[in-house]
């Protein structure tokens, strides 16, 4: 290995089987009390016809610590927070508590039923009810669902409210001829695919030079008449804050359509700016982004839905409300001191989005979140999220590209563009920026500049590893002049090489299957 | 640092928003507290909670089940808590040959051919299967038995109906609790699927195989809905009854109640749908040495290429969630999984037996059922379940009148191996003295 990798090295790395491939007929990992109750033959409970004939074969049976060692083995090819940096940009990978942890799993949460009756659960509606507050004071947008179960579930939230909105107020035949949603090309993939879902048609803004949004493409694409409303996040996918929020609002707003604003990037504004106060009319958040809630290798998330009271009828059934208040706020929790109560009379309500309340465990971490930072807290993560990203900005501008001026909010994006001369390209940098110990940052994205690397160090970061992190960078662009086909090849340290996915989604093996039929690729019809 | 990158102060990092779109002042959120504060607040508001700390026959979508120690254990591993959706496969292979484990265990619960990597919830995953038989089969009409759970046909509504796509409702049969055959009148060549749960809302069994062969006769898709997939260790799979698509609530499969969430969808299909399917999928791979690995595959589905013709919106699923699936699974194995499945069948037997002959009481239902069933009282549900709850400290079900305003003595009981015989038998004797009163 290379003498400037100082941040890691390498070390024993266990091969572990599929649990198909270690099970040993007639091996248990658990445990249960005897039948305590008179046993009936159990034909006489579930017909035959109804029962299962495989005897469930192929299901695994391993011991306890055949589980244990097999999971653990597993998790120590896994790249994490706990780990180091996590620059994805747009993810954004902060610290996750240990004692948010710890607060969703009080047996007076975990333990509750949803459909438990109200008076029985009123401190978990409690919960509900002060992170909807908090909410509503971060974004200054006063509607709250917590319903949706992530981000791309709060935007189709938001898309149908616009939609049910301008039914209601056009009235369905005027509003029929106003399907057309505005997405800037760098939006998230999501973006369309929610409006898509709530049957609109989509037209892209395109993005000025700077990186922002541009407005005389938004004026003509208003001018039709058609516009429902635009998606827009902000700071946009660039890293940069559209400084022309408040005059694009306008122009949405002055052709009869809404702002729906991707909260994917709250970062770089919890404490210093606010949605509302700009003219967007409603937005999702994600609580596992910017409230500190575990990504989970891939989920679960929670992406409330906040918008402005004219929108609040439109928001998914039940509602939690306070009927009545005798304390105020969560550190006077008292006996009996408020009563919070679902409302399921919402006649405009576009509906129910997801059984029961929502991600809730998700909520009490968020919560915990916001009461741990308090208000000064939540804006000195704001700043440090920004002054990191900034740092970073000023440590690589000498050697990679840096497409847009404008300094960028919380992350900053970066291009291949002066090592795709030496023919590596934003990969192979990624790959190799693993040897040095850091997850590489989210490339090709946003799709419209080319061989993008966006990166998001978040608040969670100290200097000292910022300073590891600027270097392992820059110590990659002497490499690409240096010593191409070490990068073109890399990663070096990892236990597997790159992997071949063009041959996996030619032949998908998507499933383990008993050694017999275990070479049949599956049989996937094409397009 | 500050100073390094040529700024005065933290507010120069804010010069792009606008002057007067920042915020003057602080934000009217509660001040910092300290962790002994916060675990008391948070405590203190957890105790308000009765309904958490007492004996319970609740299920209705979310049930209590055993869990094993060794779950959470891993749960709250680092490695897999704190790392992200795998996007670099060298370096994310824990997580991806758990997802590989996991869309293995759920085709070979469902008896299906393909799975994916996980959807949001039970409910969110069957409207994603409406969205996709449309997609299969180019018609808009869906129609599904009215003994589906409510709030999962709340969420298919809202989710279909800017779509094009119709939702019918048949009836079920007011004497078996099942779906009526001749009920299904409306199946015809427009019809894109048909939607059953089975064990149905009301805890029978429903004639899958019958119902799939009326589907298939039409050429619409079969979609099964199951909310307790720990009935999969005995009934026969729907996979193996002629399901084309299979979607279930996997929280049964070692994830706690935690008010509703987080849960984990179950999504499964045929091979020939695959490329038709919802949502992430990880498959096999190999490297240039030929060392087995696996990646995020036929992504050629999903948003971030497709953008609005991507088969799904969805992009953060439940990973975590479904690692704790896949330890339940894994650990419970084959015969545990049997020998849950049976002792939850065995209990709600003997307690429906016993309820059942409780004077003034009645099973309106006579299908064949799990671990759930509908008793019918000899007073208001609502009214006795109450009493119960204040009285006795028993939870004893869920009052049908919550989506069914025409069963005002009807309550839902679910029993799973967590209930004693002794729970069990003192919920019958106040049942008993509370009505005889």
């Amino acid at each position: 290995m290379k003498s400037e990798i100082t941040k890691i090295t390498t070390h024993i790395s266990h091969n572990e089987a599929l649990i198909f491939e270690r099970s040993q007929t007639g091996r248990v990992g658990y445990r249960l009390p005897p039948l305590d109750v008179p046993e009936k033959p159990i034909n006489e409970i579930i017909p035959v016809e109804f029962q299962r004939e495989d005897d469930l074969e192929g299901v695994p049976e391993v011991s306890e610590v055949d589980v244990i060692r097999h999971f653990i083995r597993m998790s120590t090819w896994n790249y994490s927070i706990d780990l180091g940096m996590y620059p994805l940009g747009s993810c954004t990978m902060k610290y996750n508590s240990r004692l948010n942890e710890r607060v969703a799993r009080i047996a007076g949460f975990a333990n509750l039923h949803p459909l438990a009756v109200e008076e029985e659960s009123q401190g978990a509606f409690q919960v509900i009810y002060e992170l909807q507050e908090s909410l509503a004071e971060i974004t200054g947008l006063p509607g709250i669902s917590l319903q949706p179960a992530a981000g791309a579930h709060g935007e189709m939230t938001g898309i149908m409210i616009i939609r049910a909105f301008i039914d209601a107020r056009d009235g369905k035949e005027a509003s029929a001829r106003r399907r057309t949603m505005l997405i800037p090309d760098s939006a998230h993939g999501t973006n369309p695919a929610s409006a898509h879902l709530s049957g609109f048609t989509v037209k892209t803004i395109r993005s000025t030079p700077e990186g922002l949004t541009d407005l005389d493409h938004l004026r003509e694409l208003c001018a039709h008449g058609e516009v429902a409303g635009l998606m827009l996040t902000n700071p946009n996918t660039l890293g940069l804050f559209e400084r022309n929020i408040r005059a694009i609002c306008g122009i949405v707003h002055e052709a009869g359509g809404l702002v729906y604003m991707d909260g994917a990037n709250m970062n770089a504004l919890v404490g210093v700016a606010r949605p509302g106060d700009m003219g967007v009319d409603v937005i999702h958040l994600n609580l596992h982004k910017t409230f500190s809630t575990p990504h989970g290798g891939g989920g679960p998330g929670c992406g409330p839905c906040c918008c402005t009271k004219e929108l609040e009828p439109f928001l998914p059934v039940p509602r939690i409300v306070r009927t009545r208040s005798i304390s105020d706020g969560v550190n006077a929790a008292g006996e009996n001191a408020t009563e919070f109560k679902l409302d399921f009379d919402r006649p405009e309500s576009i509906g129910r989005v997801k059984a029961f309340h929502g991600n809730y465990g998700m909520m009490l971490r968020a919560l915990a979140y916001i009461l741990t930072h308090g208000y000064d807290g939540l804006r000195e993560a704001t700043e440090a999220a920004v002054l990191n990203a900034r740092y970073i900005t000023h440590g690589l501008v000498a050697d990679y590209e840096k497409p847009f001026d404008a300094p960028p909010m919380h992350e900053v994006v970066f291009t291949d563009k002066r090592q795709s001369r030496k023919g590596v390209h934003t990969l192979d940098i990624a790959k190799r920026l693993i040897d040095y110990g850091f997850h590489p940052p989210t490339i090709y994205f946003p799709l419209i500049v080319q061989g993008a690397m966006l990166i998001e160090p978040t608040e969670s970061v100290g200097h000292q590893e910022l300073d590891q992190f600027i270097e392992a960078m820059r110590s990659i662009a002497r490499e690409v002049v240096e010593d191409p086909e070490l990068i073109l090849n890399a990663p070096h340290t990892t236990r597997i090489g790159r992997l071949d996915e063009a041959a996996a989604a030619r032949r998908p093996v998507l499933r383990w299957k008993p050694k017999e039929t275990d070479t049949e690729p599956l049989a996937v019809a094409s397009g | 640092m500050l100073g390094q990158i040529g700024l005065g102060s933290a507010a120069d990092l804010f010069q792009s928003i606008p002057e007067d779109l920042r915020l003057r002042g602080r934000l009217n959120t509660p001040a910092a507290l300290s962790e002994i504060e916060l675990l008391a607040t948070f405590e203190s508001m957890a105790r308000q909670n009765t309904a958490a700390r007492r004996s319970s026959f609740l299920g209705a979508g979310a049930y209590s089940h055993y869990i094993p120690t060794v779950v959470d254990h891993i749960l709250s591993r680092s490695e897999f808590f704190t790392a992200y959706t795998p996007y670099q496969p060298e370096i994310s292979q824990g997580t991806l040959q758990v997802i590989f484990e996991f869309q293995t265990l759920v085709c070979q619960m469902t008896g299906m051919e393909v799975a994916n990597a996980s959807m949001y919830d039970g409910s969110t995953a069957l409207a994603e299967a409406v969205l996709m038989a449309e997609r299969v089969t180019r018609r808009s009409k869906i129609i599904s038995s009215s003994a589906v759970h409510p709030e999962y046909l709340e969420v298919v509504q809202t989710y279909v109906q800017h779509a094009g796509i119709h939702l019918q409702q048949s009836l079920y049969c007011t004497d078996t609790g099942t779906t009526l055959t001749e009920s299904l009148a409306a199946l015809d060549d427009q019809t894109a699927a048909v939607i059953v749960q089975s064990p149905n809302f009301f805890g029978c069994l429903e004639d899958v195989a019958s119902l799939s062969d009326a589907a298939h006769r039409v050429g619409a898709l079969l979609i099964v809905a199951i909310t307790e997939p720990i009935s999969l260790g005995l009934l026969k799979s729907p996979g193996a009854c002629g399901a084309d698509i299979v979607v279930a609530e996997g929280q049964s499969f070692g994830v706690p109640l935690s008010f509703g969430g987080p849960y984990v969808g179950l999504f499964a299909t045929r091979e020939k749908y695959a490329r038709q399917m919802p949502g992430r999928l990880v498959g096999e791979a190999y490297d240039k040495q030929g060392r087995r690995g696996f990646v995020l595959t036929l992504a050629t589905r999903e948003q971030h290429i497709r953008r609005e013709k991507a088969t799904s919106n969805i992009c953060t699923n439940e990973g975590l969630i479904a690692l704790a699936a896949t330890v339940y699974l894994e650990t419970m194995g084959r015969r545990g999984l049997q020998e849950v499945a049976t002792q939850c069948a065995q209990k709600a037997a003997y307690a429906a037996k016993r309820i059942g002959g409780l004077e003034g009481f009645s099973l309106p239902f006579s299908a064949p059922r799990f671990n759930e069933f509908v008793v019918r009282a000899p007073i208001n549900a609502r009214h006795l379940l109450s009493m119960l709850a204040k009285d006795r400290g028993i939870t004893g079900g869920l009052a049908l009148s919550r989506y069914f305003k025409d069963r005002p003595n009807d309550f839902l009981v679910c029993v799973t191996e967590t209930n004693t015989r002794k729970e069990i038998d003192a919920f019958v004797e106040a049942l008993r003295s509370i009505t005889a009163s």
